[in-house]
């Protein structure tokens, strides 16, 4: 409990234009707490970063706000709307995209079928005008097409639209799978690492997408990452992650000089940051 | 060039496939009109059109939507019986026989659509691969059901009962459905006429909702289910829209068998048959429609062809299916076929696949 002491209010969460708000979210395999009484508040166009050591709970969290599992504990709030009872594909219309850790894309599609199914909820086309061909059918292909290939441009990608998706080189499959998630209109972006496994000029092309994706489309950003440099880099506000509870948050001024975290994560990752 | 040369490419395998199946027909229907096809040749035509229809309805749930369905007969068998009993109840109701068969066959599709739903939809909400058992236990379970079904018309309408005929009660009626001694007494209304318009039917839409928005979510889902999930599909929903399109088609393919035969009994639809349809899915390359179709063709008109040749037919059979099947689904003779077929045409070959195939196929030239 002395966590809830510690974080029950967020110094940089102005809870009245949050766009996320977790409550004592938690939840247990089996006998272990993989997330326990996680708070958490991410404002509306916020870049905010969950950071911690690797098994701390990070992608659980990501989980547990997607609904890929059931929080067994707590309360996840997205613009002020209880997800409790929505499935993967509601929390998804109701406006949280992500990536995943390990790559999903759909691999055997182009790159730009990829992204027309992230526009999934944002064109309508019913089966029967597609079976029918009907004008609808039509129409809805070529606003596809167009938005298909806008995203894919911001990403520099519209030159490998037909590309089959599985056959894309480490970072540009990275790259895909956050023009897929931005592709569902979302309020709050969950990148999983994304700059895991991307060269140094790559992740600084990365830090910069992200704060353009921000501004551009008016999302707020959560994102998981173990290279510093960007966390520290690009987000306003950060949380710490250990053993499933959280042991520091705030600016990454305060990340930086706070003792638990150096101890826990920075010191052990980083010696020389923290020992400053 | 991009989009446009995808467009194009898919568009140009579309009319490849549409092409093959039209110069088939063609062809076939010359030598029936001429009086060139063999007896048995020709007592084939409609059962091959049959079997085409069938792979590619079961390449919707095997290819497409990734999932394994050991009951395609059973849909079948559902679609041959309710086809041939509307086909019988509208006899002198209805004058033209294509207009019959035609009223038969939407029959035969609800008919099946309603059991593809009430078998789908329970299956289709659990996580996990349960597909294939509960369709191997529904093709066992229809064929038993049907075994001791007895169906009557007469002008009080239709009466049905689980015991015998004679409780049907029937005055002065017709036992239409007659418990495993099945349907005798069918009009053979099918024609190679219909089995071609069939095909086409079928193929239409299968390819009309593999591309489109439906089809690209079945597809995702296939690929990737935590991801389709999180881009807000709902797997369920798409994964029993394969499903039920899939035992529609094949409820129709069903009827058309049915009344291409005087009699039909139950049994004709059992485990082999659904595992026939799958050996014509797997052979043609999981997810490629086109060489379903060619490979459906095929083994249905070998056995006849071989004939001939008396006892070793079983055995030039055999080492054909072994053939086939390296042929389409050994990477390396795929891609050597492919080299040797760009070398003739002078340019890159294009796959007619839809599915994890295309990854193989187009990269072809590349290496
Ligand atoms: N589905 C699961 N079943 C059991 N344990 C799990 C499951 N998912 C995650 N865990 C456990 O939860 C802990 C946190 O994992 P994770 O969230 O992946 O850590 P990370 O912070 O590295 O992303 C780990 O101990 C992991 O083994
Ligand atoms: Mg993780």
């Amino acid at each position: 409990m002395s966590s809830e002491d510690r974080d029950k209010r967020e110094p940089m969460g102005d809870v009245g234009d949050a766009v996320l708000e977790c409550q004592h979210l938690g939840i247990e395999f089996g006998g272990l707490r993989a997330v326990n009484d996680l708070n958490l508040v991410v404002g509306r166009t916020q870049i905010a970063g969950l950071i911690g050591p690797n098994g701390a709970g990070k992608t659980t969290v990501f989980n547990l706000l997607t609904k890929v599992y059931q929080p067994t504990h707590g309360t996840i709030l997205l613009d002020g709307q209880d997800t409790a009872r929505m499935s993967a594909a509601k929390v998804s219309k109701a406006g949280i995209a992500r990536t995943f850790q390990n790559i999903r894309l759909f691999s055997t599609l182009t790159v730009e079928e990829n992204v027309r199914v992230g526009l999934h909820n944002q064109v309508e086309c019913g089966m029967w005008s597609s079976i029918l061909r009907l004008p609808r059918f039509w129409a809805s292909e070529r606003e596809y097409h167009r938005r298909a290939l806008e995203l894919l441009d911001v990403f520099g990608m519209a030159d490998n639209a037909d590309d089959v998706a599985g056959s894309l080189p480490y970072g540009a499959q990275r790259r895909l799978e956050i023009a897929r998630a931005l592709a569902t209109n979302p309020k709050l972006l969950l990148l999983d690492e994304p700059a895991a496994g991307m060269n140094p000029s790559e992740t600084a092309g990365l830090m910069e997408a992200i704060a353009h994706i921000r501004d551009t489309f008016g999302v707020a950003v959560l994102l998981i990452e173990h290279d510093m440099e960007l966390v520290m880099g690009i987000c306003e506000k950060i949380t710490v992650l250990n053993f499933g509870e959280v042991i520091g948050s705030g600016t990454p001024a305060d990340i930086q000089g706070n003792p638990q975290v150096i101890e826990a994560y920075l010191g052990k990752q980083d010696a020389r940051e923290g020992g400053e | 060039m991009g989009m446009l040369g995808n467009l194009r490419k898919t568009t140009r395998s579309h009319i490849l496939t549409y092409a093959i199946v039209v110069v088939a027909y063609v062809v076939l229907q010359c030598l029936v009109s001429t009086h060139s096809i063999s007896y048995f040749l020709g007592g084939l035509l409609v059962p091959v059109c049959v079997y085409v229809c069938l792979s590619i309805s079961l390449n919707l749930v095997v290819g497409v939507s990734g999932e394994l369905s050991l009951g395609h007969a059973g849909f079948m068998s559902v679609g041959a019986f309710s086809g041939l009993a509307a086909s019988i109840c509208l006899r002198g109701v209805v004058g033209p026989d294509p207009l019959r068969l035609a009223i038969a066959i939407v029959v035969a599709g609800v008919m099946a659509a309603i059991a593809g739903i009430v078998i789908g939809l329970p299956v289709m909400r659990l996580r996990g691969d349960y597909l294939a058992i509960v369709t191997l236990a529904f093709g066992e379970i229809i064929k038993n059901l049907l075994n001791n079904l007895y169906l009557g018309v007469d002008a009080n309408g239709l009466h049905f009962s689980m015991e015998s005929s004679r409780a049907l009660g029937l005055q002065r009626g017709i036992v239409i459905i007659d418990g495993p001694q099945g349907a005798s007494g069918v009009d053979k209304l099918s024609t190679l006429l219909a089995g071609f318009l069939l095909i086409l039917f079928t193929l239409t839409v299968v390819l009309n909702l593999v591309n489109s928005r439906t089809g690209r979510a079945i597809m995702a889902v296939r690929d990737n289910r935590i991801a389709a999930e999180s881009v807000g599909i709902n797997v369920t929903k798409y994964r029993l829209i394969a499903f039920v399109v899939s035992a529609t088609l094949a409820g129709m393919a069903g009827a058309l068998y049915a009344m291409n035969y005087s009699t039909v009994v139950p049994k004709k639809f059992d485990f082999n048959t659904s595992i026939l349809i799958l050996v014509f899915v797997v052979l043609g390359g999981i997810g490629n429609i086109r060489g379903g179709i060619v490979s459906a063709a095929l083994l249905t008109l070998l056995p006849e062809m071989l004939r001939s040749i008396g006892d070793y037919y079983m055995l030039i059979y055999a080492v054909v299916l072994i053939v086939v099947m390296i042929a389409t689904n050994n990477a390396r003779v795929r891609s050597a076929f492919d080299a040797l077929r760009d070398r003739l045409r002078r340019r890159p070959g294009d796959g007619p696949t839809l599915s994890a195939g295309a990854a193989n196929g187009g990269g072809t030239h590349e290496q």
